[in-house]
């Protein structure tokens, strides 16, 4: 998936990774909101959404970070609550800027193989999937 | 719409929809462009059209077969409901940018104040 923001990477960087920011616009279907949004910005860190609606009926996952390169790419993996990956997703992250503007390009692999044994050997690129972050602590100067 | 998915998920198949997109075809145009036999193009198109995804036309000796657009049209339906969901999302973040570019202009107007 790709998409053009009008805006500095730096930015869109920040809003994609700081949970207070991503409370304000990452809603899940029929407007759930994120209700639970943490995210540990090392390598290894561990990753936790939740998306809930009024009923407190919801949805999440919970991921590991693999890398961190900021303002340019994240890398971290996830896997739904409710399976319906078929296992572990790895989901890249990279954010390029052309003048003022910043085209984000996420991609999920999938693999079956990577839920099993971590390593993700085979897989197929995804257009609409997922992905987010908090990575406040690595971004001072935006605060 | 899992049957339409399934057969189209076979690569001989997507290319025979693929050259249908182009208008209708008989099966010899067909068989020549795909570089299969004649009975492997008849089973992929025996299945495409059972899942309503093109329907045949017997036109004196040949058999000329078209695309349907009800299966294309439900299968973008479905498409859109998950569009649509990201389209909002990233409305919302426009918005959360245009904020977060006004409080940076407003902070580099009083760093260079304070420098004065």
């Amino acid at each position: 998936m790709t998409r053009v923001f009008d805006a500095p990477r730096a930015l869109v960087f920040k809003a994609w990774t700081t949970p207070e920011l991503l409370k304000r616009w990452l809603y899940g279907p029929e407007d759930w909101r994120l209700a639970v949004c943490e995210f540990d910005p090392r390598v290894g860190g561990t990753v936790r959404f939740e998306w809930r609606d009024r009923t407190g009926k919801g949805m999440g996952l919970s991921g590991v970070c693999r890398e961190i390169a900021a303002p340019e790419k994240l890398v971290f993996t996830e896997t739904w609550d409710e399976d319906w990956t078929g296992g572990e997703t790895l989901v890249t992250m990279v954010f390029a800027e052309h003048a003022g503007k910043t085209t984000v390009t996420q991609t999920v692999l999938y693999s079956s193989q990577a839920a099993r044994d971590g390593a993700l050997k085979t897989g197929m690129e995804h257009g609409a999937a997922r992905s987010y972050d908090r990575l406040a602590e690595l971004l001072p100067s935006m605060a | 719409m899992i049957e339409t998915l399934q057969a189209l998920a076979e690569p001989n198949r997507f290319q025979i929809v693929e050259l249908l997109r182009a208008g209708p075809r008989p099966v010899g145009d067909m068989v020549e462009q795909l570089g299969l036999r004649q009975p492997q193009v008849s089973k992929h198109l025996r299945v495409l059209s059972e899942a309503g995804l093109v329907h045949v036309r017997v036109d004196a000796q040949r058999r000329i077969y078209a695309l349907r657009a009800a299966p294309l049209r439900e299968l973008e339906q479905w498409i859109g409901r998950y569009r649509r969901i990201w389209e909002a999302n990233f409305q919302r973040l426009d918005a959360v940018l245009e904020e977060l570019k006004t409080k940076e202009k407003k902070r580099g107007r009083k760093k260079r104040t304070s420098a004065d």
